[in-house]
């Protein structure tokens, strides 16, 4: 049980840390565009040639076939071989938005191109777009998530403690937000907001919109507790001591929503990250060239790209996993709040 | 046994219902002038099913102003002169024929005698008299009433016996039988009396009963149920016949699926739901080519369309309106010098090469290769290039940072956005490209994808934006439905709307040029004004022109005489003519 919960969180900081050095994992830059290479599938990596066997493997350069005049029909071209290098000298990009370096994991000589999930419609590579545009999604997803947390915690408390008129107009806002037809509220906000917004501007937009749109339901669950909680002995009797309401808030029910709102947060995170899938088909999302998962798979809305290039699925692969290790970690929490429960 | 002896009789009975529901076609009354298509043949029978975007909103060729209504209601309708959607030139329907007077004022139309609406009742000039005047009824507000009105003074229609109608325009006005192509003629005995009474734009709505509603067209209404479909069945009166004198239309029924989205279209097609398919994308039609050895179906690539698609920038006059940041950034869209370095620094093979799947063609004017009659052919198509933008730039006084970023004289950085409809998958890649091909003249170019009617509300009403990404056009080649974007006071003017007048020396020229074609009568004096107009507009870079879709449709292998056109409607034009291949296995290699 405990390796298994160190492996997840490992890889789960694994994941965070790939995402984090983005500009050194991807081979390319996210925005830099192969207007010859639309739709390239993934580049295969090859071991062995007419002299055997390599233990480096190496590339070679796809050619679309003109003559079928179908984008995405490519063959390899085999008499030049690109062998693959490590921490190669690529693009400069900044190291979590600090550091310029030119550094990256892996790489091929030019005029040859790594493509490890394929290239999208501009022949942007696609494995690059997934490490970048994950920064953004994750990001936004956990700060979304911090947001909706600190404004449930608090205003669930304060329902939850103080009760009676303030419980019932703190739950009557719940509700009202709860019953909101958000979509046209969303499309109403968009009318208002200036026509071009800064990547930041738009990151904090996103994340302000999710926050506010899901305080609602943890800010219900952090009242049911903390109701159950006022009427504890212990609780009770510090009050009969005389303590003050910060000090029972802050000594006795505080730390027992810990747990609570830690497998909250481990749920709401891929709930999140989704939601900004949604919030970018508005147009409320970051915008092209900056990838995020959810403009990368706006572009398969279209049918035919969807049943056509199967590569361009990669960022739908990466919020599966994310999602599946965050749930499995709501599920290392849950059971941990069980059994302290008990 | 017993059972499936009944089962089969239920069959046979329900067939028996489905055939005798399709009239048969009418014989050939003494002294019906029909119109006969000499190089026409098929076979009687059968039924075909058109997937449609949406549901159409109406069924009254008056007053329906969308293009999903007009699909349906043009198959019900005709015209007394038609565009011949493959030829592009005009030939008699319902008028026999007609002449034009020396001064090009006056039409003098012959109308076909002895032929009937689809409920049997004769067609002379009293409907067509009466259908000119429900056109021009200002109550009405007909579509078309622009069309007929010129100078602000109608078109005078008078009677001159029962089939012979003239026309007097207030003033010459080139290719006037082109006038007539879409208006379709109504039955007075069906529609006087609500239009005396004053509800006329409420008839014929979706739910008429099919008696209710007749017209001159192949197809007569049968059924529509709300959400699904219409079904259209032959009219046994049509005028027109084939090679071997039978009456037309071959199809018995005709039905119009409502699918909802492009994406489903393609899917009921490949499922073989529905049998014909226009306005693919180049993504869907690749899609179908590769499809093609699952299954059978005749795919055709028709060049071209008429539609352009272009780069707008917002030269409105903002004064009046709190729009100082859009008002500063006028100041580089006004200066020429940037406008042709954007068009030198646009990458328009690549456009071409992964918007369209090369299937399209690059655009340097707003007549491109599919208007064979009208493209100037020339007009300069300069290959990109960043060295001759940075030139222009460089002489309109703007430089660079040590970032890279492009500065103008005050030391402004070039920053603006793109709004294009979100929904426009083609329109939001065009933004991408040409995002990236100014980032390499270090301008900061953001896309906006916009709501479509949010958007046509910022373009023609707020004027809230920088530039934008549209398309326009596709209606007819001829140039005068080019003139609401032309001439200074158009509807569609849309870089510069509401001005009292033209603002600059060649926006006057333009203005004249478009007036002037307007009302010359002989086909090369027109085109010299016309190329002249064309060279205005790609010299002045109003909007910077980017590319055209090819025109791409699809139908199922069993579908006879199947010519698509790159006018609308692509593949229906000549729904009257398309037949059911009996010969060809049914449903052969669909999955």
């Amino acid at each position: 049980m405990r390796t298994k919960t160190l492996a997840l969180v490992a890889v789960i900081v694994g994941l965070h840390l790939v995402l984090l050095f983005a500009g050194f994992f991807a081979p390319y830059d996210a925005a830099s565009q192969n207007r010859d290479q639309p739709y390239a599938p993934p580049t295969r990596l090859h071991f062995i040639n007419a002299s055997g066997f390599h233990l480096r493997p190496f590339v070679y350069a796809w050619t679309a076939n003109t003559s079928s005049n179908q984008p995405g029909a490519y063959s390899e071209t085999r008499s030049v071989e690109y062998p693959l290098h490590f921490f190669v000298r690529g693009s400069s990009y900044k190291l979590v938005g600090i550091y310029e370096t030119s550094l990256h994991l892996f790489g091929v000589d030019e005029p040859g191109r790594i493509f490890l999930w394929g290239t999208d419609g501009y022949g942007r590579d696609e494995f690059s777009r997934v490490l970048y545009g994950g920064q953004i999604s994750v990001a936004a997803g956990i700060t979304a998530t911090l947001i909706a947390l600190l404004l449930g915690c608090i205003l669930g408390v304060i329902a939850g403690y103080y009760g009676r008129w303030v419980d019932e107009s703190l739950m009557g806002v719940t509700e009202l937000f709860l019953s909101l037809p958000w979509l046209y509220f969303l499309l109403g906000l968009r009318a208002f907001l200036p026509l071009h917004l800064s990547a930041i501007e738009t990151f904090f937009l996103l994340t302000g919109v999710i926050g506010m749109i899901g305080w609602a339901r943890p800010a219900r669950l952090i009242r049911g507790l903390v109701l159950s909680l006022r009427s504890r002995n212990y609780v009770l009797a510090a009050r009969g001591f005389g303590a003050s309401d910060f000090y029972v808030l802050r000594r006795h029910i505080l730390p027992e929503t810990f747990g609570l709102l830690l497998t909250q947060a481990a749920l709401l995170v891929p709930r999140y990250i989704a939601a900004e899938v949604m919030l970018s088909f508005f147009g409320l999302g970051v915008t092209e060239p900056i990838p995020s998962w959810g403009n990368m798979l706006g572009a398969l809305q279209q049918y035919s790209i969807l049943v056509s290039y199967a590569w361009l699925l990669a960022p739908a692969g990466a919020l599966v996993v994310t999602s599946v290790l965050y749930s499995s970690l709501a599920d290392v929490f849950h059971s941990r709040l069980e059994s302290s429960l008990t | 046994m017993k059972l499936i002896a009944h089962l089969t009789l239920h069959v046979c009975l329900l067939a028996g219902i489905c055939f005798a529901a399709a009239p048969a076609p009418e014989a050939a009354k003494p002294g019906e002038e029909l119109a006969r298509d000499a190089d026409v043949s098929g076979q009687y029978g059968g039924h075909l099913t058109i997937g449609q975007r949406s549901e159409p909103k109406t069924l009254n060729p008056v007053t329906a102003t969308d293009a999903v209504s007009r699909e349906v209601i043009g198959r019900l309708m005709a015209d007394l002169i038609d565009i011949n959607r493959s030829t592009q030139q005009t030939e008699p329907a319902l008028a026999k024929s007609w002449k034009m007077s020396a001064d090009g004022k006056t039409f003098t139309l012959q109308l076909r005698k002895g032929i009937r609406f689809s409920d049997g009742y004769p067609f002379d000039a009293d409907d067509v008299l009466f259908s000119f005047k429900v056109y021009m009824d200002e109550a009405v507000d007909s579509p078309q009433r622009d069309l007929l009105i010129i100078d602000g003074k109608p078109m005078q229609v008078t009677k001159l016996d029962q089939y012979t109608v003239r026309f007097v325009l207030p003033r010459p006005y080139a290719a006037g039988e082109r006038l007539f192509d879409g208006l379709a003629m109504l039955p007075r005995h069906l529609l006087e009396k609500p239009y005396r009474e004053g509800h006329f734009a409420q008839t014929w709505g979706l739910n008429v009963a099919p008696g209710e509603i007749a017209g001159l067209g192949p197809f007569r209404l049968k059924q529509y149920t709300p959400g699904q479909q219409i079904v259209v069945e032959r009219n046994p009166y049509y005028w027109k016949v084939d090679a071997e004198n039978r009456r037309l239309p071959y199809l018995d029924e005709l039905a119009f699926l409502f699918v909802g989205t492009e994406d489903a279209q393609v899917m009921r097609f490949e499922a073989g739901e529905t049998d014909m398919i226009s306005r693919l994308s180049a993504e869907n039609y690749n899609l179908l080519v590769r499809e093609k050895s699952r299954m059978d179906s005749q795919l055709a690539d028709m060049g071209p369309s008429l539609e352009y698609n272009f780069l707008l920038f917002n030269l409105n006059d903002l004064s009046g309106k709190k729009l100082d940041e859009v008002a500063r950034k006028q100041t580089w869209f006004r200066d020429l010098k940037f406008r042709q370095a954007i068009s030198a620094a646009v990458d328009r093979e690549s456009i071409v090469r992964l918007v369209y799947g090369s299937r399209g063609a690059a655009l340097w004017g707003n007549v491109g290769p599919g208007n064979k009659l009208w493209v100037d052919q020339n007009l300069p198509h300069p290959q990109r290039s960043l060295e001759t933008a940075r030139q222009l730039l460089k002489s309109a006084g703007y430089s660079w940072n040590p970032a890279g970023l492009l500065v103008d004289a005050a030391g402004r950085p070039v920053e603006f956005s793109i709004v294009t409809s979100s929904s426009n998958s083609q329109r939001m890649k065009m933004a991408t490209l040409v995002q990236d091909d100014l980032s390499h003249l270090g301008m900061q170019v953001h896309v906006v994808p916009l709501e479509f009617r949010a958007m046509i509300d910022r373009i023609f009403q707020t004027f809230d934006y920088d530039t934008a990404i549209m398309g326009l056009g596709g209606g007819d080649a001829d140039p005068n439905p080019e003139m609401n974007v032309w001439t200074f006071n158009g509807t569609s003017h849309l870089w510069h709307l509401n001005e009292t007048e033209p603002a600059t020396a060649w926006e006057r020229e333009l203005d004249q040029l478009m007036q002037q074609q307007m009302v010359t009568l002989d086909y090369a004096k027109r085109k010299q004004l016309y190329d002249r107009a064309q060279q205005l507009i790609s010299d002045n870079l109003p909007f910077v022109f980017l590319g055209t879709p090819n025109i791409l449709a699809g139908a199922n292998v069993r579908v006879g005489n199947f010519h698509p056109a790159v006018l609308d409607p692509y593949t229906l034009w000549n729904a009257d003519e398309l037949y059911v291949r009996s010969s060809a296995p049914q449903n052969a290699g669909v999955r």
